[in-house]
């Protein structure tokens, strides 16, 4: 199994980013002077400087995903549940979710609540977690009120260079960051690898994360939204058409300095790129920019399909344009 | 009788003028605290003990939820703006406006003169108005201005275990910490918070001068019990112990802080439960947040009706409360080395 497809595969909501977290750390042994965990969760590796004149960059991508905590387990067993982060509630009805200890469970829906047999979207009150349980307390051995559960879909290739699955958003984002960590032989730049919790629910461990290393710049991966599918809303980004620069999206504008180097060094290096406009979402980069005294602040995002489903679909040839981007700019610094 | 309890209940401190609650806080715990300080914003930060160690914030809110004057109409009747309540809680409610606590009521058409459909309908709270009695702009504005604050008047009570009374959210908080100050002498910073109520406000601030290694907001929370047959939750509840949070819509708790806290309560047999995920947001909210994050959780009293004009709450669960604070910190500051 690659990489991508362990972190994409594991366990990891918001709040519950640990085992991500373990296997990024085991990745990174050796690549980096310093890797430690901060009070939120957040892992942060640092390459120092090689050199008083670098600039002390930040790279940030979320290792947290969307996913479903117990509110409240019925007297027949079946657990209810509510959202954490932006789960879109018509999406969960049928899907496999896990928990943490491995608990495995089934997402039902009250059958006249069903959208398919009723107008308008589901919600998730008339939702329920099936894991097989006869009553009550069998499950209290396995589950508790406040327990998190991921949505489990393993990763598969849909063709060569495309992959699909649950979590893309924003492992992809961390694959990245480690192959950048890999590939970078030397830099004269102060380079921080941030791994961060909670991005899903506001940015949280980003935010504090900036704080403690005050980056003069930083830069977000992360995944974006693409209006390439049929009747699609309409937006400039195609799945394999390579790594989007960010031009806005709704809580964030990319400083023009950043920008117009991220597409120089795009032109430079020849390395397929496009601009990329998100009307609804944000990123990290939205908290890191107002950190402190401000960061210059811009990202870089791998377009991707059906974005928080369990089946989120993005081109390996546009993660390799992002890697190699990055490396540059981690090399070459940002202004 | 909890005395301080009553007084600070009955105090009126609606968010941005906690002025009263602030003062009564500081007249008690002055011959206990190591140090005193007030910052710019209003919060009052009461630091015991050495400053070595790990930094504990413990934070309660001294803002309630309540009125604000925004307008006198030529009729003499008056505009106002409501926080954090439903127009179902404030109608025909008696209030008392401003420094004077000058007498009104939540207007309404009797129903002798109401319409058979305006009485199937609830009305909004931008429809509601208060009367003080006047019949012109002229005579209201006498006693009335715009922007004074206006609170319900209620009594506190007790009734065995039941204690009663308005603002318990937060006022229980305030409570239990300015007990903690006075009866013991755990280390920590307790902060009394300011405008929690419109956004966590002054908490982010506290946190950003105590820069604390842990913070626990101390807080109310809607009990959840509610007449209904249906296999439906009926937690937390009133009586059965202190509530832990998991996450709510502001913070999701550092899991080793609650595990510390689940664990203290096991082994000393304090009663406590779960609060319902994702719902409401506390202190917390800010202080984890703050420079570098700062591990935090929530532990709340249940009580029923908050944001109305009168709440129930059970002093055993303040108690519980308490006790799970005090022995809480105990267990953290045994461990130092594993917290800061």
């Amino acid at each position: 199994m690659g990489l991508i497809e362990v972190l994409c595969n594991a366990y990891g909501p918001t709040g519950r980013e640990h085992r991500v977290r373990g296997i990024i750390e085991k990745e990174l042994k050796g690549l980096c002077s310093d890797v430690y965990t901060d009070r939120l969760g957040n892992l942060i590796a640092h390459r120092p400087a090689k050199s008083k004149r670098g600039q002390k960059i930040m790279l940030c991508a979320h290792m947290d995903e969307i996913g479903l905590i117990v509110t409240y387990i019925d007297k027949n067993g079946f657990l209810r549940f509510t959202n954490v982060g932006g789960v879109f509630a018509e999406r969960v009805p049928y899907q496999r979710v896990v928990f943490e200890n491995g608990t495995t469970g089934i997402v039902g829906i009250e059958p006249s609540k069903d959208e398919s047999k009723s107008s308008g979207r589901p919600k998730f009150e008339s939702m329920f977690i099936d894991v097989g349980a006869r009553d009550r307390e069998s499950v209290q051995r396995k589950v508790r009120v406040g327990d998190i559960a991921s949505f489990s879909q393993q990763l598969v290739f849909i063709n060569k260079k495309c992959i699909a699955g649950k979590a893309i958003d924003d492992r992809i984002g961390c694959y990245c960051l480690i192959e950048v960590a890999k590939r970078l032989k030397k830099s004269i730049h102060d380079i921080y690898f941030v791994f961060s919790v909670q991005e899903e629910v506001g940015g949280r461990g980003a935010r504090t994360g900036a704080y403690a290393i005050e980056p003069a710049y930083a830069l977000a991966v992360d995944v974006t939204d693409t209006g390439d599918t049929p009747e699609a809303y309409k937006m400039q980004v195609s799945v394999g058409k390579g790594v989007a620069i960010k031009v806005k999206d709704s809580g964030f504008i990319t400083n023009p300095i950043i920008m117009d180097k991220l597409a120089e060094y795009a032109r430079t290096l020849s390395i397929p790129h496009q601009f990329e406009i998100l009307e609804h979402g944000s990123t990290d980069a939205a908290f890191i920019q107002l950190v402190k005294g401000g960061v210059m602040s811009g990202v870089l995002s791998i377009p991707t399909r059906y974005i928080h489903s369990t089946s989120e679909v993005c081109d390996l040839d546009d993660v390799n344009g992002t890697v190699e981007l990055l490396a540059h700019v981690c090399e070459k610094g940002l202004d | 009788m909890l005395q301080d309890l009553k007084e600070l209940s009955e105090l009126n401190g609606v968010s941005g003028d906690e002025i009263r609650v602030r003062e009564y806080i500081k007249k008690r715990v002055k011959k206990h605290a190591t140090q005193i300080s007030e910052d710019p914003y209003g919060n009052l930060i009461v630091r015991k003990g050495p400053e070595k160690g790990p930094r504990i914030m413990l934070a309660a809110h001294m803002d309630e939820v309540g009125l604000m004057i925004t307008g006198i109409e030529k009729s003499g009747l008056l505009r106002f703006h409501a926080i954090g309540m439903m127009p179902n809680v404030l109608m025909a409610k008696r209030v008392f406006i401003g420094k004077d606590k000058v007498l009104g009521v939540m207007g309404h058409k009797p129903i002798h003169l109401a319409k058979e459909e305006e009485l199937k309908k609830m009305p909004k709270t931008k429809d509601l108005f208060i009367d003080i009695g006047m019949s012109s702009k002229e005579d209201a504005s006498k006693v009335v201005q715009v922007g004074d604050y206006a609170s319900f008047g209620t009594e506190y009570r007790e009734n065995g275990d039941s204690v009663q009374g308005k603002a318990f959210d937060n006022r229980i908080g305030c409570f239990i910490l300015l007990r903690m100050i006075m009866e013991s002498d755990l280390p920590a910073f307790y902060s009394f918070t300011v405008q929690e109520e419109v956004g966590l406000r002054g908490a982010r601030i506290a946190a950003n001068r105590v820069k604390p290694d842990v913070a626990i907001a101390v807080d109310t929370t809607s009990s959840g019990e509610w007449p209904d047959d249906g296999d439906t939750p009926q937690y937390p509840a009133l009586g059965a112990g202190a509530v832990v949070t998991t996450a709510d819509r502001s913070v999701i708790c550092d899991e080793k802080l609650v595990r510390t806290i689940r664990e203290t309560a096991e082994r000393e047999k304090i009663p406590y439960q779960d609060k319902r995920p994702m719902i409401g947001g506390t202190d917390a909210g800010s202080m984890h947040v703050a420079g570098p994050g700062v591990r935090s959780a929530v532990i709340s009293v249940p009580a029923r009706y908050i944001h109305s004009p009168l709440s129930f709450a059970s002093r055993g669960d303040i108690l519980a409360v308490e006790k799970l604070l005090r022995c809480s910190i105990n267990n953290i500051m045994g461990k130092e080395r594993e917290w800061v």
